[in-house]
């Protein structure tokens, strides 16, 4: 297994859907079960890397960066082949690798129209492809292409396979997403030109950033922040870059829905702590009031949105706004609890909002209508499905015992006492403004369960027999996230014990960037 | 033979090949106009290859490089053409405007 | 030495079954997963995993609070749960006096309510699902209490507060229920936000989670100042949610629409003592946090007077008890606020007795009957004797009447709050000690009030009412005999609960040292008043002929002289308060507190749509499509250059190579 430490195992995970596609090609479309069988065979196949990936992983320094290989890629500009895992990206590289797996069997139960299941296959292989390269990647060129090759499959999974207004969705997904890496590449260069144009490697950058002031001044770090910042926002969603989250969400397909909130969004805020953070920490403190601002905005401003939809789908979506919130206010604290938090909340929402998207996919096969006034009676028609429909969203609703609670407790904890230099004031009085969204969180949540879950069943949908309960492929598909939900939420160990080391070290290297650019800044 | 008759040669086969290009409305004699200037330009390339024969760079190769690519590009170009035949019953380049917006 | 916490170090006597106090929550937890999975198709349905998993817990509770009182250490146990930088969460058990009472109570009535639902919700269409959430409740509840640490607390917390949520919501197909279930959540959660910050600021202070540290640094002076002010006050905010204290006690009345078994389980015994037990367990911080405890006797003098006189007017059997439960649960606080820990969990604990018993035997009434309302009752004490006598009992105890469990316990509160407001240790003492006696007085009022609609009169409903079956007649006969025997746990002098619950670290029992003769006798006397009261106003026209015969027969002859008697209390009492203070005090329940939180709700609807229609879509996405727009129009006009045809295409492209050509050699010649 040699081979496999020594970086081709994280090789794999990224390129083994590739090879799913390639051996795709070669069956002809009609051949609907080879094709599942090919697709979910090849998806098992990463995950089933992943998990060899998972033991092989050294727990006890899961701060640095391991199983990884760095070889020459396009020498003339610095730039190579190097991937790796740490504490920070396993968690989420585990998670893309399992949502992807379990995307493949949902599509055994049903395939959106127009069919086609060799392209819808093939473009899910390909964006698993994108979205592993895009947590292993310890190059900004190879992030880049991979960030990038995320956009493609999307793309034609919202504007084929979407609903009624899919290519108005489509191409707004594309296009905003789009002008932010633009951006962002910009603020590669920035930071490529200013180190000494030699290389794109991450490692080494973060390497001179711990020195203190290698970028120029501060004008200008802050500048280059701001072009990351503008890439990565744009993905999480931050408010007041969200509106085409709610678009792409309710036109995509199931899976792509699953697989836009589960996986997707996550890139953003990786690239946070990835990127943005380690390699221009004290533009990154300069920017965190503003990041936990606008995280905050995001969290009250989602819950009202929730509040006035009349689509479950549009909900859920808007619900994501919040989570990501969250997300946010955690890594703006710049603790160590606060972007534990951040990444568990990154996980938690993986499982939970996957998991959400999913029920209402099949609220919508059944009632064929996913208008909230519509619905009503879930529980009582199809009693599995409904409880179902309340575990996870209580569980989005951060219960404690259940996933989504860690992430925002521990997102607030570290605003109670932010990292030094950041005032404790504004940041407690942002933890009120979320503490108040956790309870707007609570009530819309119970209001959609209101309304949909409970009352009677509308006359339309009562004749027996049209309306039938959780299928077994929806169990297949659906287990692993619910127990996974459970299990992360009653042993949060499990994923603090492997992102602490990561976090830690990159706590202790802004704060040393800070303290050495302070001391070149009194020379 | 001095030089100059061979580039006065050249400049007429590559006038006589744009003419060709830009006013015929075929597009077989197009295709035919466009290998006209291709071989204007190897003339050229041959007729320099003579003149600097001491200095040594060797312009035949170029030219042959461009008939190799000529002959792919007339088989690429005519098998467009038989395609836009088979669709429209027609060559006319004055019809073919479906590349616009 | 700092007394408590290193008590468990000298005393080396260790138990047996006390080591392994874990298994009580465990217990109903796995029962949960397996009614879940399994209940349904078990001959059962489910209940006998319940109730064996809570009866077995009962087994262990008593054995461990005997090993306790027989001098075995307390038990201080603690895990990693997890550990992030300075953040190191354990997860723990800590079982001492407190926690193996708290053991006993919610073991015993969550063992009596399941018996007694086995006949009560027999026909329900969702039995199964009622164990199962029965179980789970169970489980956080115990978790709640045996947590060494806040934020394990808080997770048990909010894990009887979504039981409580699925059990108020039971009968969900009627609106009113599944939001009555929604106020309920979402009320609580305000307080609990708080509860959660509460936790931020003694961590972030005290470096822990750890209960019992954090108590001792708070008495040893380590965390002090305004910040213990403000994190004991924030702590109250979430025992002010969960023990329904005013102003957020508003969910507590509507919780009502679940089933009666879970109103006494959850919303009277149990869940809604959890705010109590929290301020209980802090209590040195509370203590030591300033004006906190102040403020606590304060609010809870509030409530206990409010929702005393709301319960007056009530016709709905259950609100009465409801609004009943919110006074009982200001009484505990109220004490607490005046330092009196012993006597606040005495009467927590008779409190849970008394309170379940009368919230069955109301779920025996409903269950013959068939209405919550008390206009359809009356009579019932001859078709249903079991239920008549123990809900009287239970009347009693809660009216205070020796020697029944709620006179001990409500007497030593109102000691306590007299002893301190005579030496001057609380500022606040006075007016807990008279919110406490204007409380009695109407506790006992408003239960004659319910014990005369229900059992006395002609019968008003439909159908034929009938005794309910031996499953459901058996707890109440149960609880009947515990609620006239706990109290004497608590006897002045003689009873041991003083031994066993003390303020920690205190060596003196902070329970008994002042006992006042006068003092029970004025309670009980005023209990009788209004026993009195209530006989004279909801009763006298049909009894006055036993009344004449009956030892009240001096009362009949004041009566008798209506021009003074009724004239006074007609105008000068019942009527104001009949009428014009409960109906006030209910009125600023329904529409200022009600309505501030209906308010906000149907403002949080206006704002959330503006901001949706005309913020996000009309302003933010505006702006956006707008960009896309420009994009848009600017390569319309470039589209004009591209015209298709290849040959314009090849003249510009030769025309354009032939200036460039051209000015190629006009530099060089100028240049030349």
């Amino acid at each position: 297994m040699e081979w496999f430490q020594n970086g081709w195992g994280v090789t794999l995970a990224t390129f083994l859907p590739m090879v799913g596609v390639a051996a795709m090609l070669f069956i002809p479309p009609a051949q609907d079960r080879l094709i599942k069988l090919v697709g979910t065979i090849f998806a098992g196949l990463t995950l089933l890397v992943g998990i060899v990936l998972l033991f092989q992983f050294d727990y006890g320094s899961a701060g640095t960066l391991q199983l990884g290989t760095n070889l020459d890629w396009i020498p003339q500009i610095g730039s190579r082949y190097h991937v790796g895992v740490d504490g920070i990206s396993l968690p989420l590289l585990e998670l893309s690798v399992l949502v992807c797996f379990l995307c493949t069997i949902y599509l055994w139960w049903h395939v959106p129209a127009p069919g086609k299941i060799k392209a819808l296959l093939s473009l899910v292989l390909l964006l698993e492809t994108g979205m592993n390269g895009s947590f292993v990647a310890l190059d900004l060129i190879l992030f880049f292409v991979f960030w990038e090759l995320v956009l493609v499959p999307m793309y034609f999974m919202i504007g084929i396979w979407g609903g009624p207004r899919r290519q108005y969705a489509a191409v707004k997904f594309f296009l905003y997403t789009l002008f932010g890496s633009i951006f962002m590449l910009l603020g590669f260069l920035a930071i490529y030109f200013k180190s000494g144009a030699t290389t794109f490697d991450m490692v080494t950058l973060r390497a001179q950033a711990a020195q203190g002031g290698a970028l120029g001044s501060t004008l200008f770090q802050n500048l280059t922040f701001l072009g990351l910042f503008l890439g990565f926002a744009i993905k999480v969603p931050m408010w007041p870059f969200h509106t085409w989250l709610p678009d792409a969400h309710t036109e995509a397909p199931t899976i792509g829905s699953v697989l836009l909130a589960a996986i997707l969004l996550k890139m953003g805020t990786y690239g946070f702590i990835r990127i943005a953070i380690p390699l221009l920490p004290q533009a990154a403190h300069d920017f965190a009031p503003l990041i936990g601002i606008l995280a905050v905005i995001a969290i009250i401003y989602g819950a009202l949105c929730c509040f006035a939809q009349s689509d479950l789908k549009r909900l859920i979506a808007f619900s994501s706004v919040g989570h990501m919130g969250f997300v946010m206010l955690g890594i703006s604290t710049l603790t160590s609890q606060g972007i534990n938090g951040a990444i568990f909340g990154m996980v938690a929402h993986g499982l939970i909002t996957g998991m959400l998207f999913f029920l209402v996919g099949s609220i919508h096969e059944r009632y064929h209508t996913r208008e909230i006034s519509d619905l009503g009676g879930v529980l009582q028609q199809i009693p599995r499905f409904g409880t179902l429909l309340t575990y996870t969203a209580i569980a989005s609703l951060g219960l404690p015992g259940l996933a989504g609670f860690w992430g925002e407790m521990l997102a607030l904890l570290g605003a109670y006492h932010p990292a030094i230099g950041l005032s404790p004031v504004l940041f407690r009085i942002l933890m009120v403004g979320a503490g108040i969204g956790t309870v707007l969180t609570a009530g819309y949540f119970l209001w959609m369960l209101q309304r949909v879950n409970m009352g009677r069943v509308p006359e339309k949908f009562a004749a027996p027999g049209r309306i039938f309960d959780v299928q077994r492929l929806e169990w297949f598909a659906w287990t692993p996230l619910l127990v996974l939900i459970i299990v992360a939420g009653l042993y949060p160990k499990m994923i603090l014990s492997v992102t602490n080391g990561a976090v830690q070290a990159l706590v202790v290297h802004v704060g040393a960037a800070l303290h050495a650019g302070s001391t070149v800044a009194l020379h | 033979m001095p030089v100059s008759y061979f580039l006065v040669l050249s400049s007429l086969l590559f006038s006589i090949g744009i003419y060709g290009v830009l006013a015929r409305e075929n597009a077989v004699l197009v295709l035919l106009s466009i290998e006209l200037m291709l071989n204007a330009v190897n003339i050229n390339l041959v007729a320099f290859a003579a003149l600097f024969k001491q200095s040594g760079i060797p312009g035949q190769v170029f030219a042959l490089f461009v008939i190799a690519v000529a002959a792919a590009e007339v088989g690429i170009g005519l098998a467009i053409v038989i395609l836009i035949f088979r669709n429209r019953q027609d060559v006319d380049l004055d019809e073919m405007s479906l590349m616009k917006w | 030495m700092s007394g408590f916490e290193l008590a468990a170090a000298v005393t080396t006597k260790r138990g047996f079954v006390i080591d392994f106090m874990w298994l009580v929550p465990l217990l109903p937890f796995l029962a949960f997963f397996t009614i879940l999975f399994f209940g349904k198709k078990m001959r059962s349905r489910g209940h006998s995993v319940g109730i064996f998993a809570v009866g077995a817990g009962l087994l262990i509770s008593l054995i461990g609070f005997a090993e306790l009182a027989s001098g075995y250490a307390q038990v201080q146990r603690s895990w990693t749960w997890f550990r992030i930088s300075t953040v190191h969460l354990q997860f723990g058990m800590n079982y001492d006096f407190l926690t193996a009472l708290m053991f006993v109570v919610v073991t015993t009535v969550s063992l009596l309510v399941q018996i007694y639902s086995t006949g009560y919700m027999n026909d329900d269409s969702r039995y199964t699902w009622f164990y199962a959430a029965l179980s789970l409740f169970t489980a956080s509840m115990l978790f709640l209490v045996i947590a060494n640490n806040l934020l394990q607390m808080l997770v048990g917390w909010e894990g009887v507060g979504v039981c409580s949520y699925f059990l108020i919501g039971h009968y969900w197909e009627e609106k009113e229920n599944s939001s009555a279930a929604i106020k309920a959540f979402i009320t609580t959660r305000v307080g609990d936000v708080g509860f959660m910050f509460g936790i931020f600021a003694l961590f972030f202070a005290g470096h822990t989670f750890n209960i019992i540290r954090l108590n001792h640094e708070a008495q040893t002076g380590q965390l002090h100042g305004s910040l213990l002010t403000v994190a004991a006050l924030l702590l109250f905010c979430g025992a002010a949610g969960k023990s329904a204290q005013f102003p957020l006690h508003v969910w507590l009345p509507d919780a009502m629409a679940g089933p009666t078994p879970v109103s006494a389980l959850i919303h009277a015994a149990t869940m809604v003592v959890a705010g109590v037990y929290l301020v209980a367990r802090m209590f040195l911080v509370f203590t030591h946090a300033g004006a906190a405890l102040n403020v606590v006797a304060i609010i809870a003098s509030i409530t206990m007077l409010g929702a005393a006189l709301l319960a007056l007017v009530q016709d709905d059997i259950k609100r009465v008890l409801a609004y009943s439960t919110i006074s009982q649960l200001a009484y505990m606080m109220a004490a607490l606020g005046v330092g009196a820990y012993t006597a606040a969990i005495f009467h927590l604990f008779t409190h849970a007795f008394f309170k379940a018993l009368l919230f069955l035997g109301a779920g025996s009434l409903i269950h013959s009957v068939h209405s919550n309302d008390m206009a359809d009752m009356g009579g019932l004490r001859k078709y249903m004797p079991h239920t008549f006598r123990t809900f009287i009992i239970g009347s009693l105890a809660l009216g205070g009447i020796f020697p029944l469990a709620g006179f001990f316990s409500k007497d030593e509160i109102l000691g306590e709050a007299l002893r301190s407001a005579n030496s001057g240790t609380a500022a606040t003492a006075w007016v807990v000690f008279i919110a406490g006696i204007i409380t009695a007085f109407l506790t006992a009022l408003y239960m004659t009030r319910v014990c005369i609609k229900t059992f006395w009169g002609e019968y008003r409903g439909h159908g034929h009412p009938h005794e309910s079956p031996g499953s459901m007649v058996t707890p109440l006969w149960v609880l009947a005999i515990l609620t006239m025997t706990v109290g004497l746990l608590g006897f002045p002098v003689i009873g041991p609960f003083k031994e066993w619950i003390n303020v920690p670290g205190q060596e003196s029992p902070g329970f008994s040292a002042f006992y006042n003769v006068i003092l029970p006798v004025v309670s009980v006397g005023l209990a009788g008043a209004a026993i009195w009261l209530g006989y004279m106003l909801f009763y006298k026209k049909r009894w006055q002929v036993d009344i004449l015969a009956g030892p009240f027969a001096w009362m009949y002859r004041l009566l008798v002289n209506k021009y003074y008697m009724d004239d006074l209390y007609t105008k000068g009492i019942v009527k104001p308060v009949q009428y014009t203070f409960s109906k006030a005090a209910y009125w600023t329940n329904q529409n200022v507190l009600d309505g501030a939180i209906n308010g906000i709700a149907a403002g949080t609807i206006a704002t959330a749509n503006f901001t949706y229609d005309e913020l996000d879509q009309k302003v933010v996405d505006y702006a956006v499509n707008g960009a896309a727009g420009l994009t848009g129009a600017s390569g319309g006009l470039l589209r004009y250059i591209q015209g298709g045809n290849v040959q314009r295409y090849a003249a510009v492209l030769f025309a354009s190579i032939a200036i460039f050509i051209g000015l190629f050699a006009l530099t060089s010649i100028v240049h030349i």
